[in-house]
């Protein structure tokens, strides 16, 4: 084993789960800025870019299992590269999120939007504000900042209950509203999964740098 | 089983069974060394090493060149002291009785704790026959067909019957490295030992006769309790239930920093200095 070659190959699968990271970062942005503004090319332009962030998640799992191949790691160095492997798994699964979203806009097509989105683009700064920090957490190995985004879960929750709740009062008072009101539903379930894979994420983190893995937090859903 | 008194007070010795040690009376099963420390003339080669090693485990030691490694494991058969000059302070015990005690005889010893070492050394006027039976002849004169059932026994233990079978009065060094090294751990077999120290078995060996040895170091582990020194950490890894880590301090005197789980050394070690060492970043 050469350390250097070791190095940066490690170094390599950072810079490239962290440039999925913002792809799926974008992806979120994205889905929902469609979704509010009811902008259907931007969503058809989700779905299509799905396919690249697939790619890149098949591209770096290759590279580490060439790294695990012929660099044998161990120890700390191993547990980065099984972190980087369920990682991108999580990532991979909330840019489908994301497309799902954008899917959604699609299904919604010309009709407006039953109301002003309010609390779901609010859902989907918080999930992505999770998914940047526990990736800046990863990065900087802390633990503490982890924890933090397990805990930002919650907020998440709370404000897809709230979501819920208002919809369900639409559902109530008109039943004409419920098939716009339960696409909304769906969406704002997408950014809620996203949030839970961010907390996957932190707990990786705090599995890469003390070695155990935990389950840092119940989710409500 | 040999009985003796329990260990001195205030000793911490790693112990992996608690329930072993208590069903035993006190006395621990397996080679345990207590505050061990091992010199060449003024030089202190080892320091204050506590180990233990549990009878059908295979235990490996890791550590870079000239950290007292294969020192130690000397130490466990008394071949330390036959080097000019060298001395022992400390304690080694077997199943609770010192074997450096006054009346022990490093001869009988060293049939106890068999030895197998980093380049195969069969006697070389001998047949492959006699390198093995060589020791049980010393031991007691067996003779005739009981002697060919544990020289045929022994082979098969260490894998090489089949390959010997038919040829078992050629020269052992007729045969290959792998095979010659495993004709020395059928040697060290033959007189049924309850150890077996093997220092660096196979640096002298291509991968293919490694995985040989590696595979029948995993079956001896069900007989015997094994001690590997190796240089190669992912052979320690492959083959080991436990693993210890020496390093040398400043003034040369190798220390066990890190003993514990293969499993747990390899994925998360507690001490940062078995953590550089074995990801490479020194050593």
């Amino acid at each position: 084993m050469t350390r250097r070659e070791l190095d940066q190959k490690l170094k390599d699968l950072q810079d490239n789960m962290l440039l999925m990271g913002s792809m799926v970062e974008k992806a979120i942005e994205k889905s929902v800025e469609a979704l509010k503004n009811r902008d259907l090319q931007l969503s058809r332009k989700v779905v299509e870019d799905d396919t690249i962030v697939d790619k890149k998640r098949l591209e770096i799992e290759e590279k580490c299992i060439q790294t695990i191949a012929t660099q044998e790691p161990v120890a700390s160095d191993l547990r980065f590269i099984i972190a980087i492997i369920n990682i991108i798994v999580d990532l991979e699964r909330m840019a489908d999120h994301a497309e799902g979203i954008a899917k959604i806009s699609l299904m919604i097509g010309d009709q407006p939007t039953l109301k002003p989105l309010v609390d779901i683009p609010r859902m989907a700064q918080r999930a992505n504000d999770m998914l940047r920090r526990s990736l800046d957490a990863l990065v900087s190995r802390d633990v503490e900042a982890a924890g933090k985004v397990c805990a930002d879960d919650d907020e998440v929750d709370q404000l897809y209950d709230q979501v819920y709740r208002e919809l369900l009062t639409f559902m109530l008072q008109d039943p004409r509203t419920i098939d716009r009101a339960t696409h909304l539903l769906w969406a704002a379930h997408n950014l809620e999964r996203i949030a839970d894979r961010a907390t996957n994420i932190a707990e990786r983190v705090i599995f890469l740098v003390t070695g155990k893995m935990t389950e840092c937090g119940t989710s409500k859903y | 089983m040999i009985k003796s008194s329990p260990l001195p007070t205030g000793v911490t010795v790693p112990v992996r069974d608690e329930e072993r040690k208590v069903s035993n009376g006190g006395v621990q099963e397996g080679l345990v060394s207590i505050g061990l420390n091992a010199w060449y003339g003024r030089l202190l080669a080892i320091r204050n090493i506590n180990i233990h090693f549990e009878p059908k485990h295979v235990t490996a030691i890791i550590g870079p060149s000239g950290c007292g490694k294969s020192t130690l494991i000397r130490c466990f058969n008394r071949l330390h002291e036959t080097v000019p000059g060298a001395r022992v302070s400390g304690q080694v015990l077997l199943d609770g009785k010192d074997i450096y005690s006054p009346g022990t005889d490093p001869v009988q010893l060293r049939r106890r704790i068999g030895m197998v070492f980093q380049r195969p050394n069969p006697f070389p006027t001998m047949s492959i026959f006699d390198n093995v039976a060589t020791g049980i002849k010393l031991n007691g004169g067996m003779k005739g067909s009981r002697l060919a059932e544990i020289v045929e026994r022994s082979l098969r233990h260490a894998a090489l019957w089949d390959e010997v079978k038919d040829k078992l009065r050629n020269t052992g060094t007729d045969l290959s490295g792998g095979q010659q090294q495993r004709l020395c751990i059928a040697r060290a077999l033959a007189v049924e030992p309850e150890v077996l120290l093997m220092d660096e078995p196979c640096s002298a060996l291509d991968p293919i006769a490694t995985m040989k040895i590696e595979d029948l170091i995993r079956s001896l582990r069900e007989t015997y309790m094994i001690v590997i020194v190796t240089h190669n950490m992912q052979q320690a890894a492959r083959v080991s239930d436990f693993t210890g880590f020496m390093l040398a301090a400043e003034d040369r005197a190798g220390e066990l920093i890190e003993f514990g789980p293969t499993p747990q050394m390899f994925t998360n070690p507690k001490d940062k200095r078995t953590e550089d060492y074995i990801t490479g970043r020194f050593g």
